[in-house]
């Protein structure tokens, strides 16, 4: 195998349109997290009238929606491209559909947000009525996605047919499990948007049943954080293997643990209706046992990296029980950043167990611990992954390379990250295990005792935030460097093998019929019965508010 | 000799002290934190 | 598919870690009652004022030392907004919204529920120890959704 292999230019113009956007969203949204935490310190007011809550839909949606998805959809092109061949014009051609429809679709969204029309959050849960233009965005960006998702499908039927018998290359079938997940789960949304939301909206109808249309989004709200960790799960098993010089652990562990991901990630999303009426609690449960096993495959792939680091640091000769550490290439920004986001997803799962059990659910739900939570997950674990695969992925596809200069910048980056994500997310988890409700502007409750109690978290929150955003600018620096500005030349693309010796992969991981149809029977036993109790005992509708 | 071994069979028996010990120090921390919530939640039973 | 040896004893471990916690929760709920607030009760979220026990919110007395505290939430209060309970008083919290969700956090205590327009929630507590406790809206519900809050005292 040739060790620089390029991804085609077209192809690359594709993902790099989409990391473009991404990182646009990311500056965006990043200030205005900086807003939101300085507001809850309570010693800044927004200027010129603007809503703590506008800023707060800002965020959510450039961050949570924009940045990963688009992110996301062009590192799984590139992957694709990568080890599955050049896309046929044809699916290059639907992928540029699908880029602008999001690209679209996030601008019409954008807008509705900024004029103040859709103050309602990237849950907007009903019946907070947001402008009918806000759901017709959304609804663009997702229907943008299922294109590119389908476009992907497309090109590994061919590599399929054209390789008949053979096992598909690893990140090729994990972007495949990923994009069935993400279609499986987005339908969810977009039944609420399209059958609920927008024909309300638009005052085609006038009430709308409000816990159907929450249980539509959770069935798709949890899901959707897998859709961002497969990513960076990729990463791990299938790319940093080899930019430390090692092997991936085990492929067929690796295919096992999102085959798991996919039957698992989605029947569980009353974890997240723990507290609410309407739903008996034997399905709450059936649902928080079910979002247990989900931990099974992060088991796996927790004992699949530390062995990968372990065997590369022994081949070394490093001796000792945690001698292989030292071996490891610390100085190597595109190896420290996804290591880093690992070791945080170390209190992140933890946390996720706590938030995943009901009783301890009535503890923490709702509170600032939650937004601690996936900032961890999400903005640490994903975006340190994300931001070291772009670190190779960006000179890759713009024909430059990283300096040494730049290389320095970007682990000064991850511990900048560290030390504000540190400040920040701890806070927010203690804040809120006193109570600090999340989702709020600066409030004392009537210097209420108990509230006083937090602002010196909430003030550990805003000096944290502040570091972030210097994090922010620093990778935003970096990222404009290896787009157009660092010296031309080749960077390689990373993609590990699997160690020798290691027993092949069996054919039948790709039965994705049979996967698919156990995901399906999973999503029907958790949720069928209490969907049709929702129904069969809904209360009268509610008429669209609109309280901001 | 150690080191033709762990060339070969990657998965079979090579040396995972290190992982074990690792991912064992993990679940810890996974128990404490659990433990540690669900003793909160007791106390304000 | 082989399965090293150490990834074996760290699965059964790990997963085994998984069901301890989830026999601990599941005994707890279904055994001792610790089940999180799940109503089934639906309302019309328009008639709340009309419909009892909402049309007089407030604290009733339903036994000894038995209580039911009927709340109402709307953009952006809860009524009653001060509640005073007796130490050791067991008391039911029903609540409902008469306009879109809010959520209804006791600080400090278990009592964490979703209010949804449409349904009643509920939930049952001994407060046994003496103090204040704020109240306050925990989901978001408009631009006055910080300035949602009420207190309880649990006074001797």
């Amino acid at each position: 195998m040739n060790e620089m292999v390029k991804v085609d230019r077209r192809d690359a113009k594709l993902a790099l349109a989409h990391i473009y956007v991404a990182f646009i969203a990311l500056a965006l949204g990043g200030l205005a997290g900086l807003l939101q935490t300085l507001v809850r310190s309570g010693k800044f007011e927004l200027p010129a009238n603007i809503s703590y809550y506008t800023i707060l839909t800002t965020h959510g949606v450039l961050l949570g929606l924009v940045l990963t998805t688009f992110f996301i959809i062009g590192f799984q092109f590139a992957a694709v491209s990568r080890t599955a061949g050049t896309f046929s014009d044809r699916v290059r051609f639907w992928g540029w559909v699908g880029f602008w429809l999001m690209t679209v679709g996030t601008a019409i969204t954008a807008f509705f947000i900024l004029i103040g029309q859709a103050s309602v959050l990237y849950t907007f849960y009903a019946p907070l009525q947001a402008h009918p233009g806000f759901y017709l965005g959304l609804t663009l960006v997702v229907v943008g996605s299922w294109v590119s998702g389908f476009a992907i499908f497309a090109h590994y039927a061919r590599w399929k047919k054209e390789h008949p018998k053979q096992v598909s290359p690893l990140l090729t079938f994990m972007a495949v499990a990923n994009m069935i997940l993400w279609l499986v789960c987005s339908l969810g949304v977009a039944a609420t948007v399209l059958i609920q939301l927008l024909p309300w909206s638009l005052g085609l109808v006038d009430r709308i049943n409000v816990l159907v249309s929450r249980t539509l989004f959770w069935y798709f709200g949890h899901p959707l954080v897998y859709f961002w960790l497969l990513p960076a799960y990729m990463v791990w098993y299938a790319i940093v293997p080899k930019i430390i010089g090692g092997k991936i652990f085990s492929d067929s562990l690796a295919r096992l643990s999102f085959i798991l991901f996919l039957f698992f990630s989605i029947p569980v999303g009353f974890h997240h209706q723990l507290m609410e009426p309407g739903i008996d609690p034997f399905w709450k449960y059936v649902q928080v046992v079910l979002t247990f096993m989900v931990a099974i495959p992060s088991l796996m792939t927790a004992f699949a990296m530390f062995a990968t680091f372990e065997l590369y640091g022994r081949s070394k000769g490093a001796t000792g029980l945690f001698g292989w550490l030292r071996k490891l290439p610390w100085g190597d920004a595109r190896f420290f950043a996804p290591f880093v986001g690992m070791a945080f997803f170390i209190p992140a799962g933890a946390g996720g167990l706590v938030n995943a059990s009901h009783q301890l659910d009535q503890v923490v739900h709702n509170t600032i611990w939650i937004t601690g939570h996936f900032h961890l997950t999400l903005a640490t674990t994903v975006v340190l992954t994300f931001f070291g695969a772009a670190y190779w992925l960006v000179p890759h596809l713009s024909g430059r390379v990283m300096t040494k200069a730049m290389n320095r910048l970007a682990i000064i980056q991850t511990i900048v990250w560290v030390i504000g994500m540190t400040f920040m997310s701890g806070s927010m988890h203690f804040a809120g295990l006193l109570g600090a409700p999340r989702r709020s502007a600066f409030s004392t409750y009537g210097n209420s005792p108990q509230a006083l109690e937090w602002i010196p978290y909430q003030i550990a929150q805003a000096v944290g935030g502040t570091i972030l955003f210097i994090g922010i600018i620093l990778v935003l620096i970096i990222i404009t460097n290896l787009a157009f500005f660092a010296p031309k030349g080749e960077t390689e693309f990373p993609v590990a093998e699997v160690a020798e010796g290691a027993e092949r992969t069996p054919l039948a991981m790709e039965n994705w019929k049979l996967w698919i149809g156990i995901t399906v029977a999973l999503i029907l036993i958790a949720y069928t019965i209490p969907f049709i109790d929702m129904i069969q005992n809904a209360p009268p509708g509610s008429k669209g508010y609109k309280l901001w | 000799m150690a080191k033709e071994k762990m060339k070969g069979k990657a998965t079979e028996d090579s040396n995972l002290k290190g992982t074990l010990a690792s991912v064992f120090l993990l679940g810890f921390f996974l128990i404490f934190t659990w433990v540690s919530v669900y003793y909160l939640f007791l106390e304000r039973l | 598919m082989h399965i090293h040896k150490y990834e074996k004893i760290w699965l059964i471990f790990g997963i085994g870690c998984l069901f301890v916690f989830l026999t601990i929760i599941g005994v707890s709920a279904f055994a001792k009652g610790n089940q999180p607030p799940s109503c089934l009760t639906t309302i019309d979220p328009e008639k709340v004022d009309q419909t009892p026990p909402f049309n007089k919110p407030g604290l009733v007395k339903t036994g000894d030392n038995e209580y039911q505290l009927n709340m109402v939430a709307a953009a952006f209060a809860f009524t009653p907004a001060q509640v005073e309970i007796r130490k050791g008083a067991k008391v039911t919290i029903n609540i409902t919204t008469k306009d879109v969700i809010h959520g209804f956090e006791v600080v400090g205590t278990n009592i964490n529920m979703m209010v949804e327009p449409g349904y009643v929630n509920s939930f049952t507590k001994t407060f046994d120890k003496t103090g204040e406790y704020t109240i306050l809206c925990n989901e978001y519900c408009g631009a006055g959704h910080h300035m949602m809050t009420a207190r309880i005292k649990v006074v001797d």
